[in-house]
């Protein structure tokens, strides 16, 4: 069964047939086709961009560096970074995104409904005005405090009072702090024209410009919480059966959902703070993953950090193609390229019926 | 999905009256309707009050005077055609929004829709945007917006036809042409110097400046037809919960049922949306605040609704107005005066699980 699909409501599609629509040999054989995809499309982003490589400086200037030829320092200090970031962010997202879809089997919940990307963007407006920060590399912990004391936020309010934390609430109290939050950003926004000049590229989200210094400090964070969703994939499989069959199989939903809610917010916060705010690879990929895959976690959590590193990286590689020599934000293009892919399977494939 | 409708205690329909007369029986919730009586005279007190705020105090009984045509020049000139058209338009806005989110969150079965779900505010942002921008003068901007929403609009249901829309698919496809949308609006943003994006990002964040009484009459005639419409609609909304098969199979016509909401709901938010820009936070919570306080949506529960949508806007209009050392939209508040109302509903619905 889809996220898409309430206990209470029939589904015309039987769950069998849905899951077993590929065989395990399939999808393995998928999931290293998308990584021979992804490995490629790193090579594409290293080799193009305002100036183009030749295949032969790309690969020096990873394995053989002489800091004496001009293409392999830009190779090194400008296009390996952000190659890095984009499949490091991009896929980390995404597997957040499907967690939290997971956890509160609703296709519309994307990790920043915590609060997260608001607390960031509050905390990089605030050090804009008042503490003078101008680089993303000053800002990082700000953002990443501000993401985790956002989230903090939603959850105390989320679980005050003797019912705990359900879904729906908590999505409602990050609604609504998110809400407080971007006013607070606004507001400095409006009342001060440098922080808007500085801030609109970071809101814009954005993966040049970084140091490899930044991706390797929230690192831990990254990979441990990423790892630790992946395999999440039973549980989240459980949970999709509907919060009664959950627990009927024994399971303590309230706690799975909390540790799983827990890593989502540490790969967010440390996403947001590394890339600023990208939208839709954290709540589109999901979608995308489970039409090509099926409806078993266990496959869809790999499958979104493999489409979502390639959907970012592509995305980072097209905005640097399209208006030469100037680049657009990477959180612009990645609705471009993938929006009317998401629009395409909503149209063919069953995940939307 | 996550809205079930027991996910806040409803009451047991205490306070249910059926009235007969020759022929018809009415059956009327008493408590819905004291409820709405209670908002509408709070709604009265707040106009009043707001009429009295502004760069000169006017005091109470000059201001009942000037509404009724009694008063100075003076007070008449400033009443009339400065304070009364804003406080008016913040007044319906309000109700207009408010009745908008309860209609999507009922189509989609997802509490966390708004009408964004079919582009109003993305589209109406774009092209506003592009208006300000592009220097077409503040008369088209409205129109601007308008056209914009409603072209989005179209653009995301006709994407999402297949022998009939689908629910998710429209989230879908939602998401997706949403995502191409803001990220023109992004785009606009980065790519123009700060000088020029500001006044557009201003009005991104949704205010009553220049509010004239042409655009009042327009609201009142547009409410005039789609609030009773709404509420004669709203029989059919509750069907809808049941979902697309069960709706289908208790004869009711579920795409024409749907189409028809679906008009009504984009007519009430693309009017709202071109005169105010787009406004957060009405149309997603008030349905949640009014669902708390007086049960699920059903014609005299809506009345309340948009009673409700015009309290939380007009306050927040006068605190965004007066309230602080500047001025500043009234989007921006609308979070921040509804924050703490909400989350104390939030803690006492919490309170009674």
């Amino acid at each position: 069964m889809s996220v898409f699909t309430s206990p209470t409501i029939p589904n015309n599609v039987p769950a069998e047939r849905e899951t077993s629509r590929f065989q395990r040999p399939t999808r393995a054989a998928g999931l290293l086709i998308l990584l021979g995809v992804g490995v490629v499309v790193a090579l594409l982003s290293l080799r193009f961009g305002s100036l183009t490589i030749s295949t032969r400086d790309a690969w020096n200037g990873l394995f053989d560096y002489n800091s004496e030829v001009y293409e392999q320092t830009i190779v090194r200090s400008l296009r390996l970074p952000r190659t890095l970031i984009a499949v490091a962010v991009g896929g980390a997202l995404a597997v957040a995104g499907t967690v939290m879809q997971g956890v509160t089997r609703n296709p519309l919940a994307e990790p920043s409904i915590l609060g997260v990307s608001q607390g960031a963007s509050l905390a990089v407006a605030l050090s804009v005005t008042y503490l003078g920060m101008s680089a993303p590399g000053q800002y990082l912990w700000m953002a990443f405090l501000g993401a985790l004391g956002a989230a903090l936020l939603v959850f105390a309010v989320g679980s005050a009072g003797k019912g705990g934390a359900s879904p729906v609430k908590l999505a409602l109290a990050g609604v609504v702090i998110s809400a407080l939050l971007s006013a607070w950003t606004s507001t400095l926004l409006l009342l001060n024209e440098d922080t808007l000049d500085t801030v609109r590229f970071w809101l814009a989200g954005s993966v040049a410009g970084r140091d490899l210094d930044i991706l390797w400090t929230v690192s831990p964070f990254l990979i441990g919480a990423v790892l630790a969703c992946i395999f999440l994939g039973h549980q989240l499989n459980v949970l999709s059966m509907g919060e009664e069959s959950a627990r009927s199989l024994g399971m303590n939903t309230t706690r799975t959902r909390l540790i799983s809610l827990f890593f989502v917010i540490l790969i967010t916060g440390a996403a947001v703070s590394v890339a600023g705010p990208i939208g839709f690879v954290g709540l589109a990929t999901p979608h995308i993953a489970r039409a090509i895959v099926g409806a078993d976690y266990r496959w869809i959590l790999p499958y979104s950090f493999a489409i979502g590193a390639i959907l970012l990286t592509a995305a980072d590689l097209a905005g640097r193609l399209a208006t030469r020599p100037a680049e657009l934000q990477v959180g612009i293009v990645t609705a471009l390229v993938g929006a009317p892919f998401l629009v395409y399977l909503a149209r063919t494939t069953r995940v939307a019926d | 999905m996550a809205l079930e409708s027991n996910v806040y205690p409803t009451p047991q329909r205490p306070g249910h009256r059926t009235i007969r007369t020759a022929g018809i029986a009415v059956r009327v919730n008493i408590r819905a309707l004291t409820l709405a009586a209670i908002a509408a005279v709070i709604v009265a007190a707040l106009v009043v009050w707001a009429v009295t705020l502004g760069s000169f105090t006017i005091p109470f009984r000059d201001v009942i005077l000037a509404i009724l045509g009694r008063g100075t020049d003076d007070t008449e000139m400033v009443v009339r055609s400065l304070r009364l058209p804003r406080i008016l338009s913040a007044v319906m806005v309000g109700a207009a929004l408010a009745v908008s989110g309860t209609i999507f969150q009922g189509i989609a079965r997802n509490p966390l829709v708004s009408p964004d779900i079919i582009g109003i505010n993305t589209g109406a942002t774009l092209l506003a945007m592009s208006a300000i921008i592009f220097g077409f003068g503040s008369a088209l901007v409205p129109v601007a917006a308008f056209v914009g929403a409603l072209v989005t609009a179209v653009t995301i249901y006709l994407l999402s036809w297949k022998n009939g829309i689908s629910t998710n698919r429209l989230i879908l496809v939602g998401i997706g042409v949403g995502a191409v949308v803001s990220a023109g609006s992004t785009y606009l943003t980065v790519k123009f110097p700060v000088e020029i994006v500001r006044p557009a990002v201003v009005w991104s964040m949704g205010s009553f400046y220049a509010t004239t009484w042409s655009d009042v009459v327009l609201l009142a005639i547009s409410l005039a037809i789609l609030l009773p419409l709404s509420i004669l609609l709203m029989e059919s909304l509750r069907t809808l919960q049941f979902g697309d098969i069960m709706t289908r199979s208790l004869g009711v016509s579920l795409e024409r049922t749907r189409l028809m909401l679906m008009v009504v709901g984009c007519a009430l938010a693309a009017i709202s949306v071109s005169l105010a820009g787009p406004i957060g936070f009405v149309a997603l919570i008030v349905p949640h605040m009014a669902r708390m306080i007086a049960g699920p949506p059903t014609g005299s529960v809506l009345l309340f609704t948009s009673l409700l949508g015009s309290i939380m806007l007009l306050a927040s209009d006068i605190v965004a107005q007066h309230m602080l050392p500047v001025t500043l939209p009234v989007g921006v508040i609308t979070g921040a005066v509804g924050a703490p109302y909400f989350l104390f509903l939030l803690y006492r619905s919490n309170q009674r699980a």
